[in-house]
Formats: C-alpha cells, structure tokens, sequence
C-alpha cells in the first residue's frame, strides 16, 4: 500500500501556564504509517495522546520534536498548510461545536467557500456530499432540530465536500447515542469502500475499532502495539493491564478458552462468537 | 426554553416578497422608513401605509404574526400618542384644569401612531421574509465598501452569523446547567430581585467557561476548514438582482413620486 501519512518518531509537550510545573509530554516517540485508502483505528484510554496526535494530521498541533509527512509534505512547512488541510479533514467530537452557520446546506459550503471554489460548483460538491452522508433531505434544516447522529453526518459532510483525501475522527460517536453511533460508523465504512478516503478514526470503543483495516494502540503518549483487530485483540491480557477493554465477545471467547474450551484464538463480534460457540457445543454433544 | 425560539422570526414562504434579494430588501426598507417619516400630511402619510399595508399582504404570511408584533409596541404607541394629544396648537377642542386638547394635537397623536404602526409593519416584513443567513450576507455585501475605510466587514459578519448559529445553542446549556443547579439545590425563583439576580451567578461562570471552551472548538474547526478570513472567499449562493427587484424599485419609486407631490401639492397638517 502506498504510504499516504508517516510520523517519525513524533514528541509534544503543551504549553505549561505554570514555569514550575513541567506539563509532560502527551506525545512520546510515535512512529507509525498510514496507507493510501487504508482505515486505522487508534485507540487508548483517556490520556493516552491519541487525540493529541489526531490533531497533528492537519497542523493543527505540530510535533515539539520529530516530523509529520502527509503526502510527501511536512505539516511543520507553512507553504503547505492549506494544502495539507485540504488532503486531511479533522470531524472533532462535539458536533455541535463544528457547525458554523445556521443552515445544514451553508454549512457543509463552508468549506468549500473559504477554499474559494466557483458557486457552482459548490451547489454540486455540497448536494453530493449530503447524499453521501444521506442527509440530503435535511439540508435546509437548522442544525439545532437534528439529532447528535445528523449533527455529526453534517459535519463529515462539510469535510466530504472539500474533496480530501484522508479523513481523521476524534472521537466522533462519544457524545452520541447508539443509534447516531451507528449511522456515524456507517457512513465512516462507506466512504472507505466506496470512495477510497483514507479513514483514520479515533475512538475508546472496542467495537468500532474492529471494524478498521488495522488497530493502533496507544498507551502513555506511545504506540504500545498495532495490527489486523484479530491480532490486536488476541493480546486480551496486554490490552486489560494497559486499562483497555477488548470487544464483550472477544473478551468471553477468551475467558472460555482460557478455562480449556476449544475455540478459536479470537472472535471479534458477537455472530462469529455466537457461531464458535454453536460449533462447540455441537462438537460436545456428539 | 430553547426548544421554541424562532430567531429572526423568519417564516420561509415563496411570495414576490421572499423572492426579492435581499440587498433590494434593506435598501427598499430604508427607503420606506425614510419616506414615512417625510410624510407630512394625512394624504402622504396614508399613500405610505396603504403601500405597506399592501406589501405586509403581499408576504402572503398570516396576519396575526404582524399583529402580534403590533402588539409589542402598542404601549409606546399609546404613551407617545397621549403625550402628542396634549401638544399643538389650532382649535381649543376641549379643556380641563391644565389639560388641553387642541385640533393641532389629535392630529399629531393620530399621525404618529399611524406613523409608528406602519414603521413597524414595514420592518416586520423585511425580519419575517428573510432568512437570518441571507441578512448578514447581504449587509456584508451591502456594507463592503466600508472596508476602504479599514472596516472590518467581513469578519462582523461571520461574527453576526456565528452568534446567530449559537444563540439556541447556549440557551439550551442555560437550561442544561439551571437544572444542574438546581439538583443541587439552589434557589432561583424565590427572593428579591437582587437575591434571584445574585443566584444565577452559579449559572453564569459555567456558561462562560463552556462558551469558551466551545469558542475554542469551533476555532479549530474552522481552521481545519481552511478558514481565512474573508480574502479569496467565495459563497454557494449568489444574491443576484432580478425582474422582481427591479418591479418593487418601480412601485417603490411611483409610491415615493405620490408621498412628495402630496407633501408639496396638498394643505399642511395643522399642528
């Protein structure tokens, strides 16, 4: 896969108000990779940085140390700014607070309007980035009368209609409830399939990470490991001492297994835990 | 609280009125004031709210709406109208103790309850036809030359929008963190005024502190939307003049023609 974005060994510190105190760094060391049209999930627990490093995709945040490349361009690099910004779109986790204007459709323009593209053309790339979030009905709806789940498609919308390449989630469904999660992660996994945007989607929730095409683990401002979800998770004992959950049904795959149960080494959803177990216990009765 | 507000009190429709750009709005609106206001006998005064007596019908938006904002005002109406009867000159009408009411004051409490009813419908119609989004891009439009004059435009603007996005936003954390309080036991409907004052403090620095921390976000959103200030912009939707534009300039024009020939042809108002 071509490489798309690459962290070389990245630090970050935040700006400490108080001399004394010296704040840490939230950031230590992270190298990773990420493909062209690849979905990575990145996950850790409160403080682990990964939202730190989200916003350091974009320039938003740029490394104390160490170097950022999106597409051959160093997000340290002012020349590229607007370049960079318009390759990786950032949805953050409030949805309220990224909604500019008081009209669904003038929001999702507003990107599109700062990048100075020809009226026309926006009426075109705005229609079509709300059929793809499927919010194309509500577009002259106030965002105040839709739900966090609309809020939230909203706002991949006004990223989708500026044409990037990558876009990262921070936290986009922890301020919803299961449904609007739901049609979140939806619209997240078909814009991957479908279009071939780059999906870096940060998240706490197991569940969703399994969805991705590889899981980043992050612990103490580091990469504590990463690889295919069944990798990932297997480690069911790694994860639970860094205070991480793995998915319910990877997780009661792998107490039975550890009581000698013969299944298989990990399960990452409830039908295919659903289908180990049916098998044993059929396996059992014969 | 929150849930019902209707800012700007716009009611989309798709009347002649709605369909006018809204450049040609405020600045037939202007005209209109400016005109009633010019009006100086009855005929004038009657062209004038004939005219926006017609334009209110024309918006096609029930009545009880401008009623209804009739009524806000109809208490200073009523107190200017009163402190008017008792001024003027002309035909003593009647007397009592130190009161007096002359023919030059019913006039001019007449005339200028008439005047105030019909500036306010006039201002109505602009509020209720125009979506708040389609205001502010007009003023910014209309205003532009001002950034000759180092006016920052573009950026009272998109302040002018964001407060307009945010406003139901916060009175819902408002009702959010009341009732926070108030499970915590605090007191906000009894008391003085001064106590009831002093217990939604409490409210308030939440409300600032999570206004600031929102303001912060939504920064960042911007920037990370390539946001740049108002240089190189483009906007989706394009104010463009049209035939209905350039019809209610005609009217307008014939009804401003009609107001200065009565002012100039017809008897003054006595006063």
């Amino acid at each position: 896969m071509e490489e798309f974005i690459k962290v070389n060994d990245v630090f970050y510190q935040y700006e400490s108000f108080d001399e004394e105190t010296d704040a840490g760094y939230a950031l230590c060391g992270v190298n990773m990779t990420i493909g062209r049209g690849e979905f990575v999930a990145i996950v850790g627990h409160n403080g682990s940085g990964k939202s730190t490093l989200a916003k350091h995709f974009n320039s938003i945040y740029l490394p104390s140390a160490g170097e950022i490349f999106v597409d051959g361009m160093d997000t340290a690099d002012d020349d590229c700014l607007f370049d960079i910004r318009k390759k990786v779109g950032l949805v953050l986790q409030n949805p309220d607070n990224q909604i500019v204007a008081g009209i669904v459709e003038e929001d999702v323009a507003f990107g599109c309007e700062n990048l100075g593209v020809p009226p026309k053309e926006i009426r075109q790339r705005v229609d079509e980035a709300l059929r793809a979030v499927d919010m194309y009905d509500y577009r002259r709806h106030s965002p105040d009368k839709l739900s966090g789940g609309q809020k939230q498609r909203v706002a991949i919308a006004g990223i989708i209609a500026m044409e990037p390449e990558c876009i990262v989630l921070d936290e986009p469904t922890a301020m919803l409830d299961p449904k609007g999660r739901d049609e979140v992660i939806d619209t997240i996994t078909r814009l991957n399939r479908e279009r071939g945007i780059t999906i870096i989607l940060i998240t706490h929730y197991m569940e969703e990470a399994v969805l991705a095409d590889r899981v980043i683990v992050m612990d103490s401002g580091k990469v504590l490991t990463e690889g295919m979800p069944p990798e990932v998770f297997s480690q069911v004992e790694l994860l639970k001492r860094h205070r991480l959950d793995v998915p319910q049904a990877t997780e009661l795959n792998h107490k039975l297994r550890s009581c000698g149960y013969e299944l298989p080494e990990c399960v990452l959803n409830a039908e295919d835990c659903a289908q180990a177990l049916y098998e044993l216990i059929k396996g059992m009765s014969l | 609280m929150g849930r019902n507000i209707t800012l700007g009190q716009y009611m989309p429709g798709r009347s002649v009125i709605h369909r006018l750009d809204a450049r040609s709005k405020i600045l037939l609106l202007i005209a209109y004031m400016v005109f009633i206001f010019m009006a100086q006998n009855f005929y004038a005064l009657f062209l004038m709210t004939l005219a926006s007596l017609l334009v209110v019908l024309a918006t096609r938006i029930s009545l009880n709406m401008y009623l209804k904002s009739l009524r806000v005002i109809l208490v200073v109406v009523l107190i200017t109208a009163l402190f008017n009867l008792f001024y003027g000159n002309g035909k003593v009408l009647f007397e009592w103790w130190i009161f007096k009411i002359t023919e030059g004051g019913l006039n001019n409490a007449v005339f200028v309850a008439v005047r105030i009813a019909a500036l306010v419908l006039i201002s109505s119609v602009l509020t209720y036809t125009t979506s708040p989004s389609d205001l502010t891009d007009a003023l910014e439009r209309l205003l532009k030359p001002l950034t000759l004059f180092k006016v920052k435009v573009h950026e009272l603007a998109m302040m002018m929008t964001i407060a307009l996005r945010f406003i139901p936003v916060l009175l819902e954390e408002t009702d959010k963190i009341m009732n926070a309080q108030k499970a915590r036991g605090a007191d906000m409907e009894s008391g003085n005024v001064f106590k009831r004052v002093k217990a939604l403090i409490p409210v308030l620095i939440p409300l600032f502190v999570s206004s600031f921390r929102r303001a912060n976000d939504l920064a960042m959103a911007m920037e990370c939307r390539c946001y740049n200030g108002g240089k190189g912009r483009t906007r989706m939707k394009v104010l463009r003049f049209t035939r209905t534009d350039l019809f209610g300039l005609i009217v307008s024009l014939v009804i401003f023609a009609g107001v200065i020939l009565c002012n100039m042809y017809l008897p003054q108002l006595v006063r």
